[in-house]
């Protein structure tokens, strides 16, 4: 055997258990790497009142309340599987809106509610001109109209 | 390959080669950028704040295919002694270094008014920053073992491992947000095709090619400094031997 093809097998081996090595970190990781609990993680694992997590879900269509304070705001979260109602009292990012995605900073409260203490919207990663089929598209309330 | 390993050989096709990698990306890049400033339509939920996409993908993709570059660069260091593969490891760090830092400035600009944040902690932002930070190792090994004169202005053999172990970073980044939920969102083009519309796509198509031969351009020309500073170092030596 030629010393090159001895290289070539010794790197080869050593990139095999690099990523096998990788992979395990990566599924251990699974947990703890999750930027956000989703409403089922919490039904399912349970998290304690007063413990600092990020919530993260679908803001429920039609569950958007303002109070009449204007800042303070109560939405429920779902990922489908379960859903959380949650409050917040500041500013909301543009984005922040019924039936798309949300990922809250707080605690849950003893009764089951998460008490936000800041707010960030998720998109997803669909990109479209507001034209298209119709839809018409208000700037102020961020609001998405389907014109039949 | 083995042809190249002349760098007489080298240099006669890298030489034209790097000055029309240069305009035609310079062109395209441009041409790009203008469409997607000027041409394509708004976001439906973003607005404007979309037009950064078209900085922010090729950013991320020439970071991520700067590090490829190092890894079957140092592979081929260290398996076959190929001699310009050092000095391609080379040549390829400090751009890669530049496109992963302008991903994550653009990606950091882009986030405040979208997200709400500057800056989070989530999969993906987080390996892009160890990305970054491998390439200012990389750099530091590279440039340390250079002085040292280990290979012809190439980098030393614990460089090129470096370079290869931090390969495992590249799939990572690129399933983080489908491993783990996180604030940045899924992958927009996949193998079944694209969730950004036609309307907004074909600029990102002219500065991802654009950039990718402007890229191209910038590893040629290093590497032609490199080996012509390998060609001074060489004779002064003798020189100085007398």
């Amino acid at each position: 055997m030629k010393a090159k093809h001895q290289r070539l097998i010794l790197a080869l081996v050593a990139l095999v258990a690099l990523v096998g090595a990788g992979l395990l970190a990566a599924s251990a990781l699974k947990d703890e790497a999750a930027y956000f609990y989703a409403p089922g993680d919490v039904k399912a694992k349970g998290v304690e009142p007063g413990k600092a997590i990020r919530l993260g879900g679908m803001v429920v269509k039609g569950s958007l309340k303002r109070a009449p304070d204007g800042v303070t705001m109560s939405f429920d979260v779902t990922d489908g599987k379960a859903t959380v109602p949650a409050t917040f009292s500041g500013i909301a990012p543009d984005l922040f809106k019924e039936g798309s995605g949300v990922v809250a900073e707080g605690s849950f409260d003893g009764k089951g509610t998460f008490i936000a203490t800041n707010l960030l919207a998720k998109h997803d990663e669909r990109y479209m001109p507001r034209e298209l089929e119709g839809m018409s598209y208000n700037e102020t309330t961020h609001e998405l109209q389907v014109e039949k | 390959m083995h042809r190249f390993a002349n760098p007489a050989r080298f240099l006669k096709i890298a030489r034209p080669l790097t000055g029309w990698l240069f305009w035609t990306g310079l062109v395209l890049l441009l041409a790009g950028c203008a469409c997607g400033l000027f041409v394509t339509p708004a976001d439906y939920l973003q607005g404007q704040t979309v037009r950064i996409l078209y900085i922010h993908v090729p950013a991320a993709w020439l970071g991520m295919a700067g590090w490829t570059g190092i890894a079957v660069a140092a592979l081929m260091q260290l398996v076959w002694r190929h001699p310009l593969a050092a000095v391609a490891g080379r040549a390829i760090a400090a751009p890669g270094a530049l496109f992963t830092a302008i991903c994550l400035a653009t990606g950091s600009i882009w986030g405040r008014p979208t997200w709400g944040t500057w800056w989070e902690w989530d999969g993906r932002m987080t390996s892009m920053l160890v990305l970054l930070f491998l390439y200012l190792g990389y750099i530091a090994l590279a440039n340390a073992s250079a002085r040292q004169g280990a290979g012809q202005g190439g980098v030393s053999n614990v460089t090129a491992i470096f370079g290869l172990v931090g390969a495992i970073n590249i799939p990572i980044i690129n399933r983080s947000v489908v491993w783990w939920n996180s604030l940045h969102q899924g992958p927009s083009i996949t193998l079944r095709g694209s969730s950004i519309d036609m309307a907004l796509l074909w600029p990102l198509g002219l500065t991802v090619l654009g950039f990718s031969l402007w890229f191209g351009a910038i590893v040629l020309m290093r590497m032609r400094a490199i080996l012509a500073q390998n060609k001074v170092e060489a004779r002064m030596q003798r020189l100085a031997r007398g």
